[in-house]
């Protein structure tokens, strides 16, 4: 299968509005086509082709060969293909995709993967704040979907968050989990302060001590086989680094947030 | 033809269209999977009398199940999508929930067909259970004194085939049993199949309906008992010198499983003190399938 490649040549003077830069999009478009897209910098109309060098057409293939951290919403509410950046990514990358793979090699800005649907967002280097959660108004944040982050992520990770599993290898900040009404959030790492305010239902992961909030009840220390599968998943299918000691590991299990409904679940890893 | 001075007789073994489900069955420790597997595939051997046919598949090593434990797969046969759905729930419900350290996935993801399992049972966790969805595959977690049982919301349910056989006909009881042995040595573990009946092995073939009493679905396959040779009545299929029969059924997830699976049995069970191998069938009228044992030993 053929590739298009977009390369930067130019940086921009600030942020580039590029949603149009989406690989399903591209499937129909030849060279010049993509190179005529619109894109906004700052208040100005331009075109992708004023800012990246396009190689190839009508393929769902797309790379972005280099850092592209000024650029904002790539691969923005994208169904379908592959989307490839061989560097940092700007913010709102992969927000409201519903489908299709994004690789983003370097790190990405806050709001990555922001009120996703579907697919599957791997963020190689760190992710900014505001990871998988809802924009401002939103009842809800992430829907479905899957988002890798191997480094570490901002405050309000998952915030809103309906469905869908976040898993982040490092740490993360403060509010990870806030408001969230269900699906899954994996943190290796460390929480910063107050995860899980508001927790409706669903599950957050701690790799370490958390600062809990009193809302919060023990259970029980178990060892929860679905996360086996979570994580046998993770490590086999896309290479996310997962500690053994977290397969065989048990977890005490917190109920809450009780300022809540109380349905969800905080999982903290402690010794075998 | 000849195996090792064994006849195969040139005859073909009927077997039938039925639907088949598998279930991978994960715990602690190999033990407990097993445990749980076994109690699974009890009390069904044939639908005749069980309304299942099921069966161990093969163990599992841990990097082969969802959630890196060891495990074993198990099939289970019904006459369709409907009864395979009804016995997998009441057996799953029964025997794996049931069972420490135990989970349950499905077996067939690739199944276009699905049944609900886990999104039944999630009713006893009576409204305290919760689910998780990973790429599309929802389980449910259902509460439980131990900690937590984990089951598959639905799985994947196929066409598939029952039925298939061989008969050892040997000089005695001991050979037939030997060469039984043998060929379920070599059949076990093979995949796609199962060999749903006490040890893989059965003495008491049968013949549909009976000739004395009405209403009966099956009858001793009086043409196959050496005690009968000679009655009026029975026309014995055994040559002189055999003096006992034993039968192996396997059935498998398709034609080519039950195939290779009949090869290797066949293969072993021919044996010293076996007079001939041979197969059962009706004729051809009832089976669809049609499994001619020249023909596989030829593969």
């Amino acid at each position: 299968m053929s590739v298009v490649v977009l390369e930067p040549y130019t940086a921009p003077a600030v942020p580039l509005e590029a949603p149009e830069i989406r690989p399903d999009a591209f499937a129909a478009l030849s060279e010049a086509e993509i190179a005529r897209l619109p894109v906004w910098h700052g208040n100005e109309a331009a075109q992708v082709g004023d800012f990246f060098r396009v190689r190839g057409g009508r393929s769902a293939d797309v790379r972005i060969a280099g850092h592209a951290g000024r650029v904002k919403h790539l691969g923005n509410g994208m169904a379908g293909g592959r989307l490839v950046i061989e560097g940092n990514a700007g913010a709102h990358v992969g927000a409201e995709m519903t489908g299709g793979r994004i690789i983003v090699e370097g790190d990405a800005g806050p709001w990555a993967g922001a009120e996703m649907r579907g697919g599957v967002l791997e963020i190689r280097g760190n992710a900014g704040s505001h990871l998988a959660a809802a924009y401002a108004g939103s009842p809800r944040g992430m829907t479905g979907g899957l988002v890798l982050v191997h480094g570490s992520a901002g405050d309000l990770v998952g915030e809103r968050m309906r469905r869908g599993v976040v898993a982040v290898a490092g740490d993360v900040g403060d509010y990870a989990g806030a408001a969230m009404l269900a699906g899954t959030l994996l943190v290796f790492g460390r929480l910063g302060r107050r995860p899980g305010a508001g927790l409706r239902r669903g599950t957050i992961l701690a790799g370490g001590e958390v600062e809990l909030l009193p809302t919060f009840r023990y259970a029980c220390t178990y060892r929860p086989t679905f996360l086996r599968v979570y994580l046998r998943r993770l490590r086999e299918e896309y290479g996310l680094s997962v500690d053994p000691r977290f397969f065989d590991g048990a977890y005490r299990r917190y109920n809450g947030d009780f300022a809540d409904l109380g349905r969800g679940e905080l999982l903290i890893w402690t010794t075998p | 033809m000849e195996i090792n001075g064994v006849e195969i007789r040139d005859t073909f073994a009927e077997a039938f269209r039925m639907w088949a489900s598998r279930a991978v069955i994960t715990a602690r420790s190999r033990r407990w999977a097993l445990e749980a597997a076994r109690s699974m595939t009890g009390f069904a051997t044939s639908v005749i009398g069980c309304k299942v046919e099921a069966g161990i598949e093969r163990e599992l090593d841990a990097d082969a199940t969802p959630d890196g434990r060891e495990g074993v797969s198990v099939l289970l046969f019904a006459f369709d999508a409907e009864g395979v759905a009804k016995r997998l729930v009441e057996r799953v419900g029964q025997t794996v929930l049931t069972c420490p350290s135990t989970a349950c996935f499905d077996g067939l993801p690739e199944a276009e067909e699905r049944i609900q399992v886990g999104g039944v049972l999630r009713h006893f966790g009576d409204r305290h259970q919760s689910s998780k969805v990973l790429e599309g595959r929802r389980y449910w977690r259902i509460p439980v004194m131990e900690g937590e049982f984990l089951v598959e919301e639905t799985f994947g349910v196929q066409k598939a085939i029952g039925g298939g056989n061989f008969l050892i006909l040997a000089r005695d009881a001991d050979a037939a049993l030997d060469a039984a042995e043998h060929a379920v040595a070599a059949m076990r573990g093979m995949p796609g199949v199962v060999l749903p009946f006490p040890g893989g092995v059965v003495r008491s073939g049968s013949k549909v309906g009976a000739k004395h009493y009405k209403g009966m679905i099956a009858s001793t396959n009086d043409a196959y008992c050496p005690t009968l040779r000679g009655r009026i009545g029975v026309a014995s299929e055994l040559p002189p010198e055999v003096n006992s029969v034993l039968e192996i059924v396997v059935n498998g997830l398709d034609r080519e499983a039950i195939e290779a699976a009949m090869r290797a049995g066949i293969r072993a069970a021919c044996r010293p003190g076996v007079v001939q191998i041979s197969a059962g069938n009706y004729g051809g009228r009832l089976g669809k399938h049609h499994f001619h044992l020249h023909e596989i030993l030829a593969g």
